[in-house]
């Protein structure tokens, strides 16, 4: 899982049917000191997540299972808004 | 996902037969704020888009899971026609 921050929203009308329904949120992958890391890209969301919070999100073919529909074709999926977060410094060196 | 903006098309007729009846499109990936990115791809067609079109594409075994690839040798396919991006002002 990755850390990134909400910074924007896309719009489809049409699309695969099995996304009917989601919503797709641009986010940028952020470091853990919430400096940009990366492309932007583009998530399904589960959560509820709004402009400008920090989520994690999980890549490739799990981020359909984070999704309650079986199949649905996303390879970025938003599972969590991060309330809280610590790093020791120490402990990354 | 990816944003990408159709730059052209692909014709083959020697194919894994599995790709038969497939549209492919070539796509240049593009920034949420509309800029190209590095490097083409080419993709499987399922929502009918069309040249300059702005799409949502998936890639990788995701990309499998769209309509009809179940089970086809895919690894990129456009699942969406973008209609619009909102980036939010003040967003680093």
């Amino acid at each position: 899982m990755y850390l990134g921050r909400v910074v924007g929203r896309v719009w489809s009308t049409v699309k695969n049917a099995e996304l009917e329904g989601q919503r797709f949120l641009v986010v940028q992958p952020i470091t853990p000191e919430g400096a940009n890391a990366g492309k932007r890209i583009v998530c399904t969301d589960m959560t509820g997540a709004g402009a400008g919070e920090i989520i994690y999100w999980v890549r490739g073919r799990e981020a359909s299972i984070a999704l309650p529909a079986p199949e649905v074709p996303t390879d970025f999926s938003i599972v969590g808004i991060v309330d809280e977060m610590s790093v020791n410094r120490e402990a990354k060196k | 996902m990816q944003l990408a903006r159709v730059v052209g098309n692909v014709v083959a007729t020697r194919k894994d037969p599995r790709l038969e009846g497939k549209k492919l499109l070539v796509l240049r990936y593009i920034s949420p704020e509309g800029k190209d990115e590095a490097g083409y791809v080419v993709a499987v067609d399922t929502v009918s888009a069309g040249y300059r079109e702005t799409v949502l594409t998936v890639s990788g075994s995701s990309a499998r899971m769209a309509d009809g690839c179940k089970d086809r040798p895919v690894d990129t396919v456009i699942v969406g026609i973008v209609d619009n991006v909102q980036i939010d002002s003040g967003s680093r």
